[in-house]
């Protein structure tokens, strides 16, 4: 297994917003906290608007575990970083070191004061009993543990949303774009996804008229 | 004469040498060590009820977990989807 990993095709997403919805409903996320959220670009010009789903991208080097004054981040053996709730004081230095804006702060009271960091956990729950009710409450499902991938990417309805293991993903992602006549060309293609499978047919091979 | 210009040398060498011995003035940095809870792994429960449509393996084996997760992935794939 490599590492547990997100990716959103920005060819396909069309904002629906449904990603963000699924994650707060599975989870229960509270209030004024989106641990995932999308992106548009050149909102509302035709034929330039893009749009891509963002939230933790579960980095292999984290820059908010290597910030965090307490210590409270961690990494799973399957590559999710997640942070234990009880450690957090609600500093935020990792939300100024993360360049995803992933971490996100609950704010209660008439000062606005700020909670404990709350992000996408992959639907990996955290340092609770796995399944627990402890765990739901502070962290949300533990899908992984029910064998499940994040309820994001599981319910994106144009399949743009990837999540799971980065090479399982890297070899779907790849297939598509090989699929509607690109790949080679973009600048840093090999690197990212690599030369594919030894003695895997790409489905753009195939003799078919279907497209991606 | 010639010990004169060998302690200049030597002098000079040493000034030169000096600065070879300049301390880092960056902070090094050390990576922390995570402070809290242990936490266990997906693969050691057992598999969800199948009213949940979970994944199935055998508790406590990784190998079969992320079989059984690599599936749930493929899913995602349209080709595989739907056209088979």
């Amino acid at each position: 297994m490599a590492r547990m990993k997100f990716l959103c095709d920005a060819e396909r997403c069309i904002e629906c917003n449904g990603c963000v919805t699924a994650c707060k409903n599975e989870n229960e996320v509270p209030w004024g906290v989106n641990r995932r959220r999308v992106v548009t670009i050149n909102d509302g010009v035709v034929g330039a608007e893009k749009s891509i789903s963002v939230a933790c991208m579960h980095c292999s080097d984290a820059p908010c575990m290597a910030v965090c004054p307490v210590d409270c981040f961690y990494k799973t053996e399957d590559g999710v970083v997640l942070h234990d709730k009880d450690l957090c004081i609600g500093c935020g230095y990792c939300f100024y070191a993360c360049p995803f804006g992933a971490p996100q702060f609950p704010q209660a009271g008439a000062f606005g004061l700020r909670g404990k960091m709350d992000k996408c956990t992959f639907c990996a729950g955290g340092p609770e009993a796995d399944r627990s009710e402890a765990e739901f409450q502070k962290y949300g499902r533990n899908r992984l543990s029910e064998g499940k991938l994040p309820a994001c990417a599981e319910m994106c309805s144009t399949k743009a949303l990837l999540g799971g293991d980065g090479d399982v993903v890297a070899d779907i992602y790849r297939e598509r774009v090989l699929r509607r006549g690109k790949g080679s060309e973009v600048w840093g293609w090999g690197t990212a996804y690599g030369p594919g499978r030894p003695g895997a047919t790409p489905p753009a091979a195939a003799p078919s008229g279907r497209k991606s | 004469m010639r010990s004169l210009l060998a302690s200049v040398m030597t002098l000079a060498l040493l000034a030169v040498l000096a600065g070879c011995g300049e301390r880092e003035q960056v902070t090094e940095f050390k990576r922390g060590k995570y402070q809290g809870k242990p936490d266990s792994q997906p693969w050691a429960n057992a598999p969800a009820p199948a009213e949940l449509r979970g994944g199935t393996w055998k508790t406590g084996d990784r190998t079969s977990w992320e079989e059984s997760i690599k599936n749930r992935q493929l899913a995602q794939h349209e080709h595989k989807r739907i056209y088979q």
